[in-house]
């Protein structure tokens, strides 16, 4: 039908656009000339040798590496009990608390940034790596508390009374009922927080800038200070990552309802 | 050629083939129901007919015209969807005129005649009142009046009663059979419910696995099914297997049973023979004569308007349903004798 | 399945944790953030305590209100253009099969994860006269030279555009698969056109998820800090790049907080609108 032409052309003109960085990134990291220039000429991965043989490019990659592992679990730690007691309990507050709990991602970055640097500065921290881990996961437990809460809401109530009256308590409850159940949203949520975190700038670099470089503010840098092609290959790498991190979640899980969709029409 | 026409229509999807090449004609101001269980792909149908699917194979005619490309909102159907589809923006006024609101018509005319059609639908003076203020049972009535807005050639209905209870269900059944007459309308409905068939259709399109197994009036099939998944799928009957013995005869758990009449036997043949529970008669142990099958009875439901015994007549559950007033004198555990009457027995072949 | 009201100790003890956390990790720093707001800078250093309202007085000069002005108006612009184009694409995504539809959430989330120093770093190069499209263009035989689209106000809000297209098409996303896909069939029986169907049924239907997107992307957009830098002239630098100005070059702490308060108190308004909108809309 031609609507239906119509409405792919339309899908396919946004992701076109969508594509246009990534055609530039991956453009310019096999470029062989250090400044671009169209039309493009020589080819080559000598940048791509160059951030694994550099060593600040290879310490901002483990910096990253570390702040997104570590931040992520932290943010986890804080999202399932969270969740889990709104979800469990009656309480007045529980919309408050839940506000809490999305409140860092809301609001625009730079405000919970400005809040964390008065923080560390305040007590004396600011500069140190615990400083951006502890940041990212305030900043990023907004996901794993949404995906967690999406989870909770999909257990049929009738589930969790069955394994009531058959004697299990609410510890039990929790470790064979619910857990298992939202297994999935907290892989989904941690997966969620570690790649945003791998690429997160403003708060990474106010609570501890100039101290620990991770690979977005190396990247930043080198754009102001001297440019060199090697970004386009962190950024291409960093894209392979995303890629295969929720590729491998829609692969083992099912991503529309993991996104909040209840039923993906099956075709 | 007026009416309904489908040639060969086929849908797949992927590998599975929903609806496999049916072919069908459906005369005009009838009521038809396709009838099936979940899966035997008459929805799928009904939507090849909506023109909300296109088909993989064949063509769709009305009227003589070829409709197998025409978008679904240039058909000019009406439809009455599983969820009602009610639009949850708009009032209930707004949603019965919709249609006229697309093709344009002025608002007085439209006030007009959205009137006319909740009236029709025997819910007048509601178009200001917001959806959510409605009962199931109104809801369904003005997602009829918002279908038969235009005057539509034909009327499609997906299951439009599955959403409410037993006793309203089957109230609606009857209003819409006859408002179904009154305007004459070719009117196709999607069931899975044979009672909720029987109640309305002038003709039954039996559907299993994507394919037609049988056309015809209610009764007709009920009286005549051509294979035992229709005389099980529709009404309740004994499928009992069996071996044909001679021309007009089958043998059941070792004893002969005389057929009706039909086609002719070949001797030798694997049959099923199909008896409505209702001619089974539970007769005393020591009764004597044909057709008689001995057993002993394993469960009586007493339903007060009707009494339904099991007999188990070596190995054979045969179920016989009769009135309190011909109520056997048999109990459970007790010894009796089934009798299944040469003019009920249908033999299909297994 | 009744909730129980947590009694004792116990049943608290799950919460204590995560609600300790955010506590001295949000809640302080913020009223950190807002005593600051009020101290007297020290020039040369941080800041020492006091209470004085220099700083919000100083944020009301023309200057300053000029870039609140701007801030707000490029946001909802981008807030604007990333709902226009993506609640249509996110509704024609959901009606695709379930195997596009995956692929297409992995390539969005991908889109997601792009940092903002690529993603302007990407589009300076795209609208740079070097290596542009402009350069394209001319080889197309469109254009007569290559020209410099960035810096610029129309490369900021391609670049604001582009970074709120994939977060506002996850915000979208659960609302419209869940729409009844009978509800635009019935439309469509009804004699409308797709595109009809769209506009007098889906967008309808929508609207208070289409507001509620509109406010989460403006708010989201507001505090993009590295695209105005990248691909807007000094004119353009945004309420975000100032905060961080004054904070870590002018180490202006307290200026810098009371900036923060005020570009937070904007926000809150905001997201506190979309709530009672949305619990409104689930009441009818």
């Amino acid at each position: 039908m031609m609507s239906r032409c119509l409405g792919n052309a339309f899908i396919a003109v946004v992701v076109a656009f969508l594509a246009a960085p990534l055609v530039v990134v991956a453009g310019v990291s096999v470029n062989e000339k250090r400044q671009l220039a169209f039309p493009p000429e020589g080819l080559s991965l000598r940048w791509y040798g160059e951030l694994l043989a550099a060593g600040d490019w290879l310490n901002a990659l483990y910096n990253s590496l570390l702040v997104a592992t570590t931040s992520g679990v932290l943010a986890l730690s804080m999202a399932l009990p969270l969740a889990y007691f709104i979800w469990r309990y009656r309480v007045r507050y529980a919309r408050a608390l839940f506000t809490l709990g999305i409140a860092p991602f809301m609001l625009p970055p730079v405000i919970t940034a400005l809040g964390l640097l008065s923080f560390w500065v305040t007590i004396g921290m600011y500069g140190k790596l615990p400083a951006t881990i502890v940041s990212h996961a305030i900043f990023f437990v907004t996901l794993p508390l949404v995906t967690i809460s999406l989870g909770l809401e999909s257990i049929d109530s009738e589930v969790i009374e069955a394994a009531q009256s058959m004697g299990a308590d609410s510890r039990s409850v929790f470790t064979t009922i619910v857990l298992p159940m939202v297994r999935p949203y907290m892989i989904s949520g941690y997966a969620f927080a570690f790649v945003l975190s791998l690429n997160e700038y403003i708060i990474a670099y106010m609570v501890a800038g100039f101290t620990v470089e991770t690979l977005p503010i190396k990247i930043f840098n080198s754009l102001r200070y001297g440019y060199t092609p090697v970004m386009a290959s962190v950024a291409v790498l960093f894209v392979f990552i995303a890629i295969a991190v929720f590729g491998l979640i829609a692969r083992f899980g099912n991503l529309p309802k993991l996104l909040g969709a209840w039923a993906p029409r099956d075709a | 050629m007026p009416g309904l026409k489908l040639e060969g229509v086929g849908k797949s999807f992927g590998t599975f083939a929903a609806v496999a090449g049916v072919d069908l004609d459906l005369p005009p101001g009838k009521l038809v129901c396709l009838l099936g269980p979940s899966g035997c792909g008459k929805t799928t149908l009904l939507r090849l007919v909506a023109g909300l699917e296109e088909p993989s194979t064949g063509r769709v005619r009305f009227d003589g015209q070829d409709l197998t490309r025409i978008p679904a909102h240039k058909r000019g159907f009406g439809m009455v969807f599983q969820s009602l589809a009610l639009f949850p923006h708009l009032s209930v006024g707004e949603n019965v005129g919709y249609a006229l609101r697309i093709r344009g018509t002025g608002r007085a005319e439209r006030r007009r005649r959205v009137e006319e059609l909740l009236e029709l639908v025997r819910l007048p003076g509601v178009a200001n009142r917001h959806i959510s203020q409605l009962s199931g049972g109104q809801r369904q009535r003005v997602a009829i009046a918002r279908a038969l807005a235009l005057d539509p050639r034909l009327f499609l209905l997906d299951e439009p009663l599955s959403a409410l209870d037993a006793k309203l269900r089957e109230a609606m059944q009857v209003e819409l059979r006859m408002l179904q007459q009154r305007l004459g309308i070719t009117t196709i409905v999607v069931t899975h419910d044979q009672r909720e068939a029987m109640t309305m259709a002038d003709v039954v399109v039996v559907m299993e696995r994507g394919h037609t197994r049988q056309i015809g009036p209610p009764l007709e099939i009920y009286r005549n099914p051509a294979s035992t998944f229709v005389a099980d799928f529709i009404g309740i009957t004994n499928l009992l297997p069996g071996r044909a013995t001679g021309s007009d005869e089958v043998t059941v758990a070792n004893v002969p049973i005389r057929v009706g009449a039909g086609k002719e036997l070949s001797r030798g043949v694997e049959v099923t023979l199909s008896v409505r529970p209702e001619e089974v008669h539970v007769l005393a142990a020591d009764a004597g004569g044909d057709n008689r099958l001995p057993g002993e009875v394993t469960f009586i439901r007493d339903l007060g308007a009707s009494v339904e015994i099991s007999v188990d007549c070596g190995g054979l559950t045969v179920l016989a349903i009769t009135t309190p007033k011909e109520r056997p004198g048999a109990r459970v555990g007790e010894r009796a004798m089934v009798e299944l009457p040469p003019a009920a027995c249908i033999a299909l072949s297994s | 399945m009744t909730r129980p009201v947590p009694r004792g100790l116990g049943q608290h003890l799950v919460v204590i944790y995560p609600a300790l956390m955010l506590g001295v990790f949000f809640i302080v720093p913020f009223a950190i953030m807002l005593a600051v707001s009020f101290f007297h800078r020290v020039q040369g250093g941080f800041y020492e305590p006091g209470f004085e309202l220099d700083n919000y007085a100083r944020f009301f000069s023309a200057f300053f209100a000029r870039v609140l002005g701007f801030s707000v108006l490029v946001a909802g612009l981008a807030a604007l253009v990333s709902v226009i184009v993506c609640f249509p694409f996110t509704y024609l995504v959901t009606r695709l099969g379930r195997r596009w539809q995956v692929v297409l959430l992995v390539y969005i989330l991908a889109v997601l994860s792009l940092s903002e120093v690529i993603i302007g770093f990407s589009w300076s190069t795209l609208l740079s006269r070097t290596a542009g499209i402009s350069n394209l263009l001319v080889w197309l035989g469109l254009m007569d030279a290559p020209a410099a689209w960035s810096p610029g106000l129309t490369a900021l809000l391609l670049g604001l555009c582009y970074l709120g297209f994939p977060y506002t098409v996850l915000i979208l996303y659960p609302p419209l698969s869940r729409l009844d896909p009978q509800l635009p069939e019935a439309a469509r029986m009804l004699g409308a056109s797709p595109l009809r169907t769209f506009f007098t049924v889906v967008v309808p239907a929508m609207r208070s998820t289409i507001l509620g997107a509109l406010i989460m992307v403006f708010v989201f957009t507001l505090g993009a800090y590295l695209l105005p830098q990248v691909l807007g002239r000094p004119q353009h630098w945004t309420l975000s790049v100032l905060i961080t100005d004054q904070a870590i070059f002018q180490s202006n702490l307290p200026f810098a907080a009371a900036m923060a308060i005020f570009l937070m108190l904007v926000s809150l308004a905001l997201v506190g609108l979309t709530m009672m909108l949305g619990s409104r809309e689930a009441l009818r």
